[in-house]
């Protein structure tokens, strides 16, 4: 018997509700709050049950129509590579600096889409990241760290 | 109200608001206009941007990128039958056999004077209802306002994807149980953060939308292997054909605006419906409204046929801000961005807003007017440029919008955390949305899990613990019997499938 992908999501839910309410139930509450009507935990816990309950329901339910999906057109490969650069530029933004990060990601990000065009790409990524900041630290006033900027004495 | 109407005009009229609407209706139209992404991506993004503002230019800028996404939206599906929005598709079923007849201008120009017309038309029944019940909203209890806010999200995943009322179900409780994140409202006691500083404050609502909306919709781009550019190829952006319509279009136009503006309103303002029902239900009652003759052009590039759906869009946009100003509960996946918006500015909507603020309220509503002329005349001599963007390829844009995703919350937090976490959710969603799980209803929870869990409280505190707080008020249970006559319909429906 083959298992379809939404139900196996709607267990991951019911796994994911349990959870919650395992965790709802943990929350610690005054201990004069303890037998209240409604305290800190009252409306997890609901939410909780309701959770499994509605899971609980898509699992048990037959599937009218097929919902799956054809895996052969997914682009899985070229998703995984563009999180990856996403999850660097997350880790490096405060090291490097917004300017030299943000560039940086950007450009990674056309190269690996497949854009072969340097000047554009280099025009789509540090001007266009200057204008970017220009705006928000001198028109918004939003105060930008960037260490390496700040080394070369472009930024105060 | 003439004092109101006047402050509002006053505000809306300044130099710094005016432009926001302007800034606001075209980015709305050029995102809008991208396939995929809609209103609500828009509002998304443009949210980091408003929080230097005071609240009337935040919400004016994001009023103008509502209607010109709509708007936009309609470009695309003209131009290249591939509707941005679900909202826009009722508009691909005359207007693409319009353009490929070479009447591609005349199309978009009938789209721009519906939207308009049923924008301006129902501007004007908000500025008569919104006060009106405002004031009769005033007797609402927190039990109406509990009950009212779980038909909200009944209504919202009844309508947001057909036959998908379980998963809809479930996107509400995961919206949910993501606002119990962090410190309770009441007694600051944390929850769910295990042990994390970053998640003491509950995760952000711009995290959220964003990584929901804007991200995810990025990454399927790249995931599903879409290129939007790529439709543009088949039709010239160049040549367009004339936008000016002759007098018998003008006489067709005359008579469909009116009715579906009315039926647009209407359903903008019900919860969970909005513009894709009304768009809908527009196109179909103006089938039945004109002559046989005139009925059989419909689907091959009928004039009727593009100006109903045009029109009730709009005035559904329009007719969703009423429960949103009046009631501070919003009735659309889109309304539900601005309400969270409003609450970041520290404004809680409801029926004292147009005491408490009225400069907000009345900014909005007099800005609507001017959102449309301003669209109105900026978008139909621009038309054949903007349509240029619909060829930008997604090796840029796709960059771009997670650019400008990560660096909207970056800029708010300064906290890498939130970047990974909004990452993780966006991965989350995508794998969702490939299964048809629809997301409007989650950000919907999201902003109304904390009204609700705080009406629930007080209910419960004063029934003492009793449920009988859901049948006591005669209110509160022809709310809930609305609820559940939803339920049951859905549960028919699917049976009898």
């Amino acid at each position: 018997m083959k298992i379809s992908t939404v139900k196996i999501i709607s267990l991951l839910f019911f796994i994911f509700s349990l959870f919650y309410l395992y965790t709802a139930h943990q929350i610690r509450v005054f201990s004069f709050d303890e037998n209240a009507a409604f305290n800190a935990k009252t409306f997890p816990i609901y939410l909780g049950y309701f959770g499994m309950f509605i899971a609980g329901l898509k699992i048990i339910l037959p599937e009218k129509t097929s919902e799956e999906v054809d895996q052969k057109f997914l682009n899985y490969k070229q998703t995984l590579i563009l999180v990856l650069i996403m999850v660097t530029y997350g880790s490096i933004i405060r090291s490097v600096g917004f300017f030299f990060s943000t560039s940086l990601f950007l450009i990674s990000s056309y190269y690996f889409l497949g854009e072969r065009r340097w000047l554009r790409m280099f025009m789509l990524s540090f001007p266009f990241v200057a204008i970017f900041m220009f705006l928000v630290h001198g028109l918004l006033d939003i105060y930008l760290t960037d260490p390496i900027l700040k080394a070369l004495g472009v930024m105060g | 109200m003439i004092e109101g109407i006047l402050l509002g005009l006053k505000t809306a009229l300044s130099f710094t608001n005016l432009l926001m609407v302007m800034l606001g209706c075209i980015m709305g139209t050029v995102i809008g206009m991208l396939p995929g992404l809609g209103p609500m991506t828009a509002i998304a993004l443009m949210i980091p941007i408003t929080y230097g503002f005071d609240p009337s230019t935040g919400l004016i800028l994001m009023a103008g990128v509502y209607y010109g996404a709509v708007f936009g939206g309609s470009t695309s599906s003209i131009l290249i039958n591939a509707p941005g929005v679900p909202g826009t598709v009722a508009t691909t079923f005359d207007g693409y056999p319009m353009a490929q007849q070479g009447k591609a201008g005349k199309a978009l120009a009938i789209a721009a004077y519906s939207s308009f017309s049923g924008g301006t038309i129902a501007a004007i029944f908000l500025l008569i209802a919104a006060p009106t019940l405002s004031k009769v909203s005033l007797a609402f209890r927190s039990p109406d306002y509990f009950a009212l806010m779980v038909l909200g999200l009944t209504a919202v995943s009844a309508f947001s994807a057909k036959g998908q009322f379980l998963k809809a179900i479930m996107m509400v409780v995961l919206g949910l149980m993501l606002a119990t994140v962090g410190q309770d409202s009441l007694s600051d006691i944390p929850r769910f953060i295990f042990n994390s500083m970053s998640l003491s404050d509950g995760i952000s609502f711009i995290l959220i939308a964003m990584a929901m909306f804007a991200m995810s919709e990025a990454l399927m781009i790249i995931f599903k292997g879409k290129d939007p550019s790529k439709a543009t190829k088949s039709i010239s952006l160049s040549e367009l054909g004339s936008i000016r319509l002759d007098k018998e279009e003008r006489n067709k136009m005359l008579k469909t605006i009116p009715r579906s503006s009315v039926i647009g309103f209407l359903i903008g303002v019900l919860p969970g419906a909005g513009a894709t029902i009304a768009s809908f239900l527009a196109y179909g009652m103006e089938r039945n409204f004109v002559k046989k003759e005139e009925k059989e052009k419909f689907g091959k590039g009928s004039v009727h046929g593009l100006a109903a759906p045009e029109t009730a869009n709009n005035a559904a946009c329009s007719g969703a801000f009423v429960p949103l100003l009046t009631l501070g509960i919003p009735g659309s996946g889109t309304t539900a961005v601005m309400l969270g918006a409003l609450l970041a500015f520290g404004i809680q909507p409801g029926p004292t807003l147009y005491m408490t603020n009225p400069e907000v309220f009345w900014s909005v509503i007099m800005s609507m007017y001017i959102g449309m002329v301003i669209l109105l005349i900026l978008n139909l001599p621009l038309i054949p440029y903007i349509a240029r963007l619909l060829a930008v390829p997604r090796n840029y844009l796709v960059p771009l919008i997670l650019f400008f995703s990560v660096a909207g919350i970056y800029l708010i937090s300064f906290n890498t955390f939130d970047i990974f976490l909004m990452i993780g959710l966006a991965v989350l969603a995508c794998g969702l949305r490939l299964y048809n799980f629809p997301m409007p209803p989650l950000i919907l929870a999201f902003v109304l899990g904390g009204m609700m869990e705080e009406n629930l409280r007080r209910s419960l505190l004063i029934s003492d613990g009793s449920f009988n707080f859901l049948w006591d008020r005669p209110l509160t249970a022809i709310i809930l019997g609305g609820t559940i006559l939803l339920v049951s319909w859905q549960i028919y429906k699917s049976f009898k499938k």
